[in-house]
């Protein structure tokens, strides 16, 4: 029987050489978050749905594999993503503590892979800081991450870095129901001008108010994107000052922290999920057709356990990074 | 420069992009008959041939930079993995539901009988969404050739195909009850692509965009 040989499509098992190569990555990723004063958390494989569904969680619905209890027969998931499991552990146990940094490596496990032929078991690692707003948490995060793909010999990263509150404040002008809404977010994370004529068209909407979502899908490229944003958007709108005023600074400090790394701005990254409120970011490497590690704001997460406060994160797949990382000298 | 490769459509989008590709400066420097891999007038850009249907994979994966395919089969492909800045205008069509001249639905879906319609097409995707969007169950028939049949013989009550004249459905004595979408091709971008080499494509879009402005 050949066939009990197989695994699942999008499962992967690690043999001795690269499975060592994955623990000694492990173990360096989370020295160096500890070393920063990170936290780390070990939350459960399975958790009962609804709480795995709340917050951050909510688009991860179709992407969570679920399960009855037998005990009890309430329905159970098992982790799509662990941020949403941080934020949980952050407002119920550390609620304490104005400001809680945590960690996380483990396996998540998804329905569909999240691109073409990837993974539907991820090893995801990532750090999450919680209960501070301002620009420093952003960029402490933005350079764990970098610091994560350098220490897994990610050569050439290219960083992309976005704010959607300038969509949020654009969209939330059009007054759409949460279909239109839907399709709208859509139509901005395909660029797709033509489909956005057509949207306009049919609903009826105010050529102003679209031309403003136009204009922000053409607002990527090298930093000067910023001033051209200054000059085509209404910066009287206070969301986009602020915004802009974020990305600015950001870029200011990166250029600071990261000079080697190449700075890519778009103003129309929403990187596909609803739960994010401020500066969005990934990262990228050439060769490879898809970010490897991605991140931003959620501001307002455990709203629903308990008291909400800012947070900011990234995650990473360490299996994929080290497919893409140089063979390491760690050895 | 940045080196950048196209992925074409074989057949109908490859013919009909032949003059834009001229004016954008990438006509192909080989036999785009036979080769599937091409140089192009320009150094820095490469083509490479293949079937319609695949040139979201080729993409998405980045094996290709850029690609022209129609918006069919991207909706088919279900693309938000990729950018789709422009439309250029060529390979108009129409995707369509197409019955029997002598079918009672052809007075409107209404006309069905209360049972479940059977509906043959080689885009099960767009299918499916369009009848759920209606809150109608179908049953889908995927199928790889010649629509026009299924509805003759009896295999399916509808069909939703691509239309670009009616004239191969008017002779085979089918109808169009409804347009379900207008398609044309779509210039499509890989999204890390964007952001790597985005000075290279921007100056590429660019010059579609102006080639098509003097279309």
């Amino acid at each position: 029987m050949t066939r009990s040989w197989m695994l699942p499509e999008g499962v992967e098992e690690s043999l001795p050489a690269v499975a060592w190569r994955i623990e000694a990555l492990r173990r360096a990723l989370l020295d160096h978050y500890r070393a920063q004063g990170y936290e780390l958390i070990l939350p459960p494989l399975l958790e009962h749905l609804d709480t795995l569904l709340t917050g951050a969680g909510s688009d991860l619905e179709s992407q969570t594999f679920k399960l009855t209890d037998p005990a009890g027969g309430r329905l159970l998931g098992l982790r799509a993503d662990m941020t949403p499991q941080a934020a949980r552990i952050a407002t119920r146990h550390f609620a304490d503590q104005p400001q809680v940094r945590l960690c996380y490596l483990g396996t998540v496990l998804r329905t569909r892979p999240d691109s073409l032929g990837g993974s539907r078991a991820p090893r995801q690692v990532g750090c999450e800081y919680f209960g501070e707003a301002g620009l420093a948490a952003d960029l402490e995060i933005l350079r764990l991450m970098l610091e994560t793909l350098q220490l897994a010999a990610v050569r050439d990263v290219h960083l992309d870095l976005g704010h959607v509150g300038i969509y949020r404040a654009l969209s939330g002008k059009l007054g759409l129901d949460a279909d239109d809404e839907t399709a709208l977010f859509d139509i901005l994370q395909r660029k797709s001008q033509p489909d956005l004529r057509d949207f306009a068209a049919s609903r009826r909407l105010a050529s102003a108010a679209i031309g403003g979502v136009a204009a922000l899908m053409e607002l990527n490229g090298d930093v000067t994107v910023l001033q051209r944003a200054r000059a085509t958007l209404d910066v009287g709108e206070t969301a986009i000052a602020q915004a802009l005023v974020a990305l600015e600074q950001a870029a200011r400090e990166l250029a600071k922290i990261a000079p080697t790394v190449p700075l890519h701005i778009d103003l129309a990254e929403l990187r596909g999920y609803r739960y994010q409120t401020g500066l969005v970011f990934a990262a990228f490497a050439p060769g490879h057709g898809r970010e490897l590690a991605r991140g931003g704001r959620y501001d307002g997460v455990g709203g629903e356990l308990g008291k909400p406060r800012p947070a900011t994160g990234f995650s990473a797949d360490v299996n994929e990074l080290l497919r893409l990382g140089v063979e390491p000298d760690i050895f | 420069m940045t080196a950048l490769t196209l992925a074409l459509s074989k057949g109908r989008i490859l013919e009909d992009s032949l003059p834009l590709l001229a004016a954008v400066g990438i006509a192909p420097a080989g036999d785009a008959e036979r080769l599937l891999r091409l140089p192009t007038a320009d150094a820095n850009v490469e083509l490479l041939v293949i079937r319609p249907t695949d040139v979201p994979t080729y993409v998405e994966y980045g094996a290709a930079d850029l690609g022209i395919v129609g918006k069919d089969i991207l909706l088919e492909h279900g693309g938000e993995a990729l950018y789709e800045p422009l439309d250029i205008g060529i390979a108009r069509c129409r995707l369509s539901l197409a019955t029997k001249a002598d079918s009672p639905l052809v007075k409107g879906l209404d006309g069905a009988s209360g049972r479940r319609l059977r509906v043959a097409t080689k885009y099960p995707e767009v299918t499916r969404r369009f009848f759920s969007a209606r809150g109608e169950q179908v049953e889908i028939i995927k199928l790889y050739g010649s629509m026009e049949l299924a509805p003759l013989v009896g295999l399916a009550d509808l069909i939703v195909d691509l239309v670009a004249t009616g004239n191969t459905l008017r002779a085979n004595g089918l109808v169009e009850i409804q347009t379900i979408f207008e398609s044309s091709a779509r210039l499509v971008v890989n999204k890390a692509a964007m952001k790597m080499k985005h000075a290279a494509i921007g100056a590429l879009l660019d010059r579609f965009r102006a080639a098509i402005g003097n279309g």
